[in-house]
């Protein structure tokens, strides 16, 4: 069923009875050409690319719990390619432009809202790093702007911008193209798209274990539904991608910690941009809804817990009140956390791993969210080919054997 | 908030700890091939149950030592020296 005005509008004259589910949920079938384990926003997009790009439609994702219900549902929505070297701004750019025409390619709301995001300076030491980043920006052909701290204080009235601040302000880092979308909208929408071409999207389907044929070859992936047969296999599964690989017979260069966030309650429109402040350590941005949505810092332990530690939830409050003093009368209204999956160049892992057939697409960390259509276009283009995408190139597991990383650290935000 | 036992302190609070990483890996021979390299500086377990890790009582007496911790349910399963191997555990996976 496409969505429209008027399909709303029959809806209504129908008492909205007229409505289909949005996917399928098929039994699973003995053999796929590729399964896709993990049915977050990745995994998802994989799938759609798959059958969209590459005509291959005898496609599965497994999902362990629910669509959508790991990092792609815990994130802070954030969009946006504000990053250093040529090949993670090619990369990152490539998704915000994905993410610029998504809505109409899904026939799905994604709630894109380009309304900015702007990096605090505290220091002559941040601007001075921020001139270096605005114009490497620019050599990558992406929108910044360097601001002052009127300039800072005209977008966001709300900020403490006096000199006796905590962390006085002296100016900021602007990408006006940046900014939110909805999360849970991007895995639905992903999920609509894929199943309307063929895929079969399977819930509750936890793996198990993984197939192999002479060679060591993966012929298939063991699932709490049974054995499934495939010819290629794709891993999508971020801050358990560890697990997966371990049942595959390898190790990744990953640690799973826990970053949450949290929302306080509603309250009418005060802030239309996204701030960061990595010196205090939250970001800060406002849903459509009214809520205040607030991340920082992991919890700089290996878990795989999907809950928060109070310690860091203070911190990330108490720097959100020193940027917004005039949110201290807010309650938090909920705070949760993902698992993510941290490598130590802040740079992801798209391609082929050491088992023949057997591709993955993990180490996105702190920001996978804003990298869903790239990564799993890239994921796909490998899946369907055998071959590296132009873009994932740079981003191999080979990388942390020979030296050539990418390191990202600052541009991933908060100092992790 | 997790509470972690410094072998010298007693337990304290999370806040007054840094986490090192999974300890008892060993540096390799400098005359080690770059994939062995690389294996040492980067690839790691990283295990959804017990992980044997470094803690370093930072904002209190200063000193590292070892823990035995479930990364799901975060319990501290044992705690011991630095230099020390790691104990027997009889814990669930």
């Amino acid at each position: 069923m496409r969505y429209s005005a008027l399909a709303l509008l029959r809806g209504a004259l129908a008492a909205h009875r007229n409505w289909t589910p949005v996917w399928r949920s098929p039994q699973p079938k003995a053999a796929y050409d590729i399964v896709i384990v993990g049915g977050g926003g990745h995994g998802l997009a994989a799938a759609y690319y798959l059958a969209k790009n590459h005509g291959v439609r005898n496609v599965a994702v497994v999902e362990r719990g629910w669509l959508g219900g790991g990092n792609t549902g815990r994130n802070t929505t954030v969009v946006r390619s504000n990053y250093l070297y040529p090949e993670s701004a090619r990369l990152y750019d490539f998704s915000l432009r994905l993410f610029e025409g998504l809505s109409r390619e899904l026939n799905f709301n994604v709630m894109l809202s380009q309304r900015g995001h702007v990096m605090l300076a505290h220091s002559r030491h941040d601007l001075e790093t921020m001139a270096r980043w605005v114009n490497a920006m620019y050599m990558n052909g992406i929108d910044a702007q360097l601001l002052t701290r009127e300039e800072v204080g005209e977008l966001a009235p709300a900020l403490d911008l006096s000199p006796r601040a905590r962390y006085p302000v002296i100016g900021g880092l602007r990408q006006p193209r940046a900014g939110t979308a909805r999360h849970d909208a991007v895995a639905w929408g992903y999920a609509r798209a894929a199943d309307a071409l063929g895929v079969d999207i399977l819930q509750d389907c936890e793996v198990t274990g993984f197939t192999k044929g002479p060679g060591g070859r993966v012929t298939g992936i063991e699932t709490r539904r049974g054995r499934i047969a495939a010819e290629r296999v794709g891993i999508a599964a971020a801050g358990h991608s560890s697990v997966l690989a371990r049942l595959a017979g390898f190790r990744l260069p990953v640690t799973s910690y826990a970053l949450q966030a949290m929302v306080t309650e509603p309250l009418k429109p005060c802030l239309d941009i996204v701030v960061i402040s990595p010196g205090t350590g939250a970001y800060v941005s406002q849903s459509d809804k009214g809520e205040i949505v607030i991340g920082g810092s992991l919890d700089l332990f290996a878990s795989y817990a999907q809950r928060g530690s109070f310690a860091v939830l203070q911190s990330v409050v108490a720097a959100t009140l020193a940027l917004f003093p005039s949110f201290s009368r807010l309650r938090l209204l909920r705070q949760w956390a993902g698992i993510v999956d941290v490598v130590h160049d802040s740079s992801p892992i798209i391609g082929p791993t050491p088992v023949p057939g057997l591709y993955i697409n993990c180490g996105w960390g702190t920001g996978g969210f804003k990298a869903i259509p790239a990564g799993g276009w890239t994921l796909a283009h490998v899946l369907a080919t055998g071959r590296n995408h132009e873009l994932a190139e740079p981003f191999q597991l080979a990388r942390f054997t020979t030296g050539r990383l990418i390191d990202e650290a600052p541009a991933a935000g908060i100092a992790h | 908030m997790m509470q972690l036992p410094c072998p010298w302190c007693g337990m304290r609070d999370e806040s007054e700890f840094l986490c090192g990483g999974t300890t008892h890996i060993s540096r390799p021979d400098l005359s080690a091939s770059d994939p062995v390299w690389g294996e040492y500086l980067f690839f790691r377990d990283n295990p959804k149950g017990v992980h044997l890790e470094r803690w370093r009582h930072a904002y209190g007496c200063g000193g590292w030592f070892n823990l035995a911790r479930h990364t799901v349910t975060h319990e501290v399963l044992a705690a011991y020296g630095i230099a020390e191997p790691p104990p027997a555990l009889h814990a669930s996976p």
